[in-house]
């Protein structure tokens, strides 16, 4: 367990001058309360201990820091072949002219703000629900805040098979938007869908995407965040598991100065399974940090952690990692491995995996490796003819493999395999 | 432990196996007192009291003043709460900081003048105080050359160090052998040069206490070149109640020195919880080698958790010089609750840290314990082994870092760190920190959670043995790494401890 918050620089002025958007019954309550929960822990601080490796200064600052616009170059659009339902948001706010109907049969789709001002709607019994359940033991502040403060994001109920993926397309136009988005997704039992999120958002974004996984239900979700160099994130994902339900997430992150992704767990079915992954590449003053958190709370449930990540020029990769098994949650069977790759002298991993278990009849593992490349596979590479650059890429896109299959369906695992490739051939010397 | 007759016995099972849990049957056996005059110093923490113990040790002023620096930096300072562990708010001015048996009051000149009632105390514990060949019991004495076979023991009760075996010997070979106490008027040059150095007077709260009010403990040191002619050791013996034991040892490894250290700890059955904070910091200057081996077997509490010693310990070892290496080896079975995290600084080029460690926590023990391995000079290598098992309601942590920092090219750390639960009310958690700064090193960490295999049980048991027997040589097999990289004398010690510990949480 994490122990109490220090002594604290008092954030407290800070939280006083926030106003509470208007809005309906259901949702100012759920504001309320998040706001009651933001006043308790106080912003996120430096000393913190969830916070030791990553600096939340520029995520908790009044203003956001402005970030230049970054221009795509000629890169095809992200998912672009795949037939989905796409949603845009412009520096978060929803973007309809852009954006396709939101029809999907199977799929009820609305707006965070267009339902915000009426006094009852389904997802009062979710919003904020599971970001609140996900602040003990460890409180996640930077969410808390998302609710009490987001006015826009979607609003979606999974009843049946979604025919196609829903796409979140997130554009950055404006040097100093403050974005804040948030989203619920209900899968009743047995429904299935799958959501893709792209994009930078803005030059600072804070998204919060809560996740209930009904019985035998499956939720699948692979996010590409934006490769704006000086845009920052704090993104939480919340999801609770029913019966025999499946979970996978993946994220592959390319620059940024500034990205924390908190992945926040609970399988309360038994036989549930969740897979999280993660691919990151970076480049100089790159600060990338994965922080999940498992809980198994019923029997027999499975769980994977999967995180790559390729440094260069004084990069910093952090991985935050925690499997806890309750008591009572035979069987369990977690698995957690957090892997870097330095490809210089001044790149850094930073990892703090955490098992915390309290059942005995559980398999439970965890890895963590941090080297530079292989000399030996270079070599290996380079007396068959291959030039050093491209042996280079070669292995990093072979280290970060891993991650990348945990995705399971082969069109997006080979998006992001080209993604990866183009990256790494975009700043081959 | 159920009790073995010989008919009990089965074909096929070790004889020896069954003579140690014959031996080990029962519980806590260190759990008596002895009954001794002492005088204590009053109840309670302040200046005056500092001022006291200093005195009562007949310090020089230099060490006065540095004890009151740290009581002052100690009142400034906050109790760590971050390790997992849960105990009741301890009163620091209800306890006795000072206990001496009044038959010390005049330092003896030999061991021949030792209040008997002492010497008998450690005979008891098994820790003859004479200048015998070695502790009693141990297989393979008979063969092994006369030189190794030899102990040296440096026997803490209390607040004063009782007496120290083999000093005349081991002065000839130029190793200085003593408690702290005397080592500050004899030798107080190497005292003021290395006293505070690896541990800093405000490293942490219990390591502050310590320097404030530290009574004694022992001291080393082996001059250049020198390999140390025989095993040393110390047993602390905590006897009077409501005590604080508060030892401090210092190490000191000349360049290409070598030299072993054992360390024992044991301490009456009370209702009451006791207070031991200790601090032990090694040097090892170029080339030298020190391997400091600890069979931690405080007073546990009872089996509903009542009394018990805190133990709440800080050992850093200094690799000072290139191509210097320290071992740090440790059971750890006794104490309601351990806060313990043996270290390597790593500052020497080439230079290594290893750290073998079986923490078992059974009823309602809590255990947080692990290392640090500071790598900060170039080709340095750690390796790290831990062994976690809980039964009962224990709850046993594993808390480490491994710090490449960005000059500590080309290094290597392997960690590896593996629990086993017995029985679904007890926790085993494991929190490492990793931080890599350079992309020439390697580091890799490994950690797994099982419970004992079923089909292994199954097999033991089909050869005969009970349940518990079976248990407890599949723990030994799961400890065996770290078992082997203990002394010879602790070995056995630590196998039969590692059975004493998980009585009673089979079934």
């Amino acid at each position: 367990m994490v122990a109490a918050p220090q002594a604290k620089t008092d954030t407290t002025m800070q939280i006083d001058a926030m106003r509470l958007p208007e809005g309906g019954a259901w949702i100012t309550a759920a504001r309320e309360e998040a706001l009651a929960r933001l006043r308790a822990t106080g912003l996120p601080q430096r000393r913190d201990e969830y916070w030791k490796f990553t600096r939340p200064d520029s995520l908790t600052l009044a203003e956001a820091p402005r970030a230049a616009l970054f221009e795509d170059g000629d890169e095809p659009e992200m998912f672009g072949d795949m037939d989905r339902l796409r949603l845009v948001f412009v520096d978060g706010v929803f973007d309809p002219e852009a954006s396709d109907d939101p029809e999907l049969a199977g799929v009820r789709i609305e707006r965070l703000a267009d339902v915000a001002g009426q006094d009852l709607h389904w997802a009062r019994d979710l919003y904020g629900t599971l970001e609140a359940g996900g602040q003990t033991p460890v409180p996640r502040p930077l969410a808390a805040l998302n609710t009490a403060l987001a006015e826009d994001g979607v609003l979606i109920h999974v009843t049946g098979k979604a025919s196609k993926p829903i796409n979140l397309v997130y554009h950055h136009r404006s040097e100093t938007s403050d974005a804040l988005l948030h989203h619920v997704v209900k899968l009743d039992a047995g429904a299935e869908l799958t959501v893709l999120e792209n994009g930078p958002a803005a030059a600072r974004f804070n998204n919060v995407m809560e996740v209930d996984v009904a019985d035998e239900a499956r939720f699948h979700h692979v996010r590409v965040q934006g490769r704006d160099h000086e845009r920052r994130a704090a993104t939480h994902v919340f999801a609770r598991l029913g019966r025999e339900s499946a979970f996978k997430s993946f994220t592959m992150t390319a620059n940024g100065v500034m990205t924390r992704n908190e992945c926040v767990i609970n399988l309360t079915g038994d036989d549930a399974s969740a897979h999280v992954a993660g691919a990151a590449m970076g480049d100089g003053d790159f600060h990338q940090d994965d922080t999940v958190f498992v809980t198994h709370d019923a029997e027999r449930c499975e769980s994977r952690q999967v995180f790559k990540k390729v440094l260069r020029n004084g990069a910093t990769g952090v991985f935050q990692g925690k499997i806890l098994v309750k008591p009572g949650a035979q069987k369990t069977d977690g698995y957690q491995i957090s892997q870097s790759l330095l490809l210089d002298g001044d790149s850094q991993f930073l990892a703090k995996p955490e098992l915390e278990i309290y059942a005995d009849d559980v398999a439970c593992s965890h890895g963590s490796t941090s080297g530079a490349i292989d000399e030996d596979a270079l070599y290996y590479l380079r007396s068959r003819g291959i030039p050093r650059p491209i042996a280079t890429d070669l292995l990093v896109l072979s280290f970060l493999a891993e991650a990348v299959e945990e995705i399971a369906e082969e069109s997006l695992r080979d998006e992001v395999t080209t993604r990866l490739s183009g990256w790494l051939e975009r700043r081959r010397g | 432990m159920a009790a073995l007759d010989d008919r009990q016995v089965k074909d096929g099972v070790d004889r020896e196996t069954v003579d140690t849990v014959r031996q080990v049957g029962g519980a806590y056996k260190y759990g008596w007192n002895t009954d001794i005059e002492m005088d204590y110093a009053p109840m309670g923490l302040n200046e005056d009291i500092v001022r006291l113990i200093s005195s009562k040790n007949e310090e020089p002023e230099w060490m006065t003043e540095w004890r009151l620096a740290a009581y002052r930096r100690w009142l400034e300072k906050k109790e760590p709460t971050w390790a997992m562990v849960d105990y009741p708010k301890i009163d620091f001015q209800k306890q006795y900081y000072y206990a001496r048996p009044k038959s010390m009051a005049v330092k003896p000149k030999s061991l021949d003048d030792v209040d008997p009632k002492l010497l008998a105390t450690y005979e008891k514990l098994g820790i003859p105080l004479k200048e015998q060949m070695i502790l009693a019991g141990v297989e393979g004495a008979d063969e092994a050359p006369a030189e190794a076979r030899k102990v040296a023991v440096d026997a803490v009760f209390d607040s004063v160090s009782v007496g120290t075996t083999f000093q005349a010997e081991l002065k000839r070979a130029g190793v200085i052998f003593c408690s702290i106490s005397e080592a500050i008027k004899e030798h107080p040059e190497l005292v003021k040069k290395y006293l505070g150095s690896v541990v800093p007077v405000s490293d942490n709260f219990y390591a502050t206490l310590n320097s404030a009010v530290f009574s004694d403990g022992s001291f080393v040191y082996v001059p250049p070149g020198v390999r140390c002619p025989m095993e040393l050791s110390t047993y602390f013996r905590i006897n009077a109640e409501n005590t604080g034991q508060f030892e401090r040892t210092l190490i000191i490894a000349d360049k290409g020195s070598f030299v072993s250290y054992l360390e024992g700890c044991t301490a009456p059955q009370r209702d009451e919880s006791q207070l031991h904070a200790a601090v032990v910091e090694i040097i090892a200057e170029e080339d030298a080698e020190v391997k400091y081996s600890t069979v931690q077997n405080w007073y546990p509490g009872d089996e509903n958790g009542k009394g018990g010693i805190y133990n709440f310990v800080t050992k850093r070892a200094d690799c000072r010089g290139d191509r210097s290496k320290v071992m740090w080896t440790q059971v750890e079975t006794g104490s309601a609750v351990t806060w313990k995290y043996p270290s390597c600084i790593l500052r020497g080029n080439d230079s290594q840290g290893e750290f073998y460690s079986i923490a078992i926590a059974n009823n309602w023990q809590q255990a947080d314990t692990g290392t640090k391995m500071i790598h900060l000079g170039k080709n340095t290598r750690s390796r790290i082994v831990s062994k976690g098992i809980s039964a009962g309601h224990a709850q046993n942590t594993y808390r480490g870092l491994v710090s490449m920092h960005p000059k500590a090219k080309n290094s290597r750390n392997y960690t590896q760190c593996d629990s086993l639960l017995i029985g679904d009310t007890c926790g085993a958690h494991t929190v490492p920190y990793i931080e890599v700064k350079n992309n020439s090193s390697r580091v890799e960490h490994e950690a797994t959670t099982s419970k004992v295999d079923d089909d292994q049980l199954f097999y033991c048991r089909q050869r005969g043995m009970d349940e518990e027997e079976a248990v407890a040589l599949v723990v030994n097999g799961f400890c065996r790494e770290v078992l082997q990289a203990l002394p010879m004398e602790f070995a056995m010690e630590a196998q039969q401890l590692v059975a004493i510990s998980l009585e009673g949480s089979v079934g």
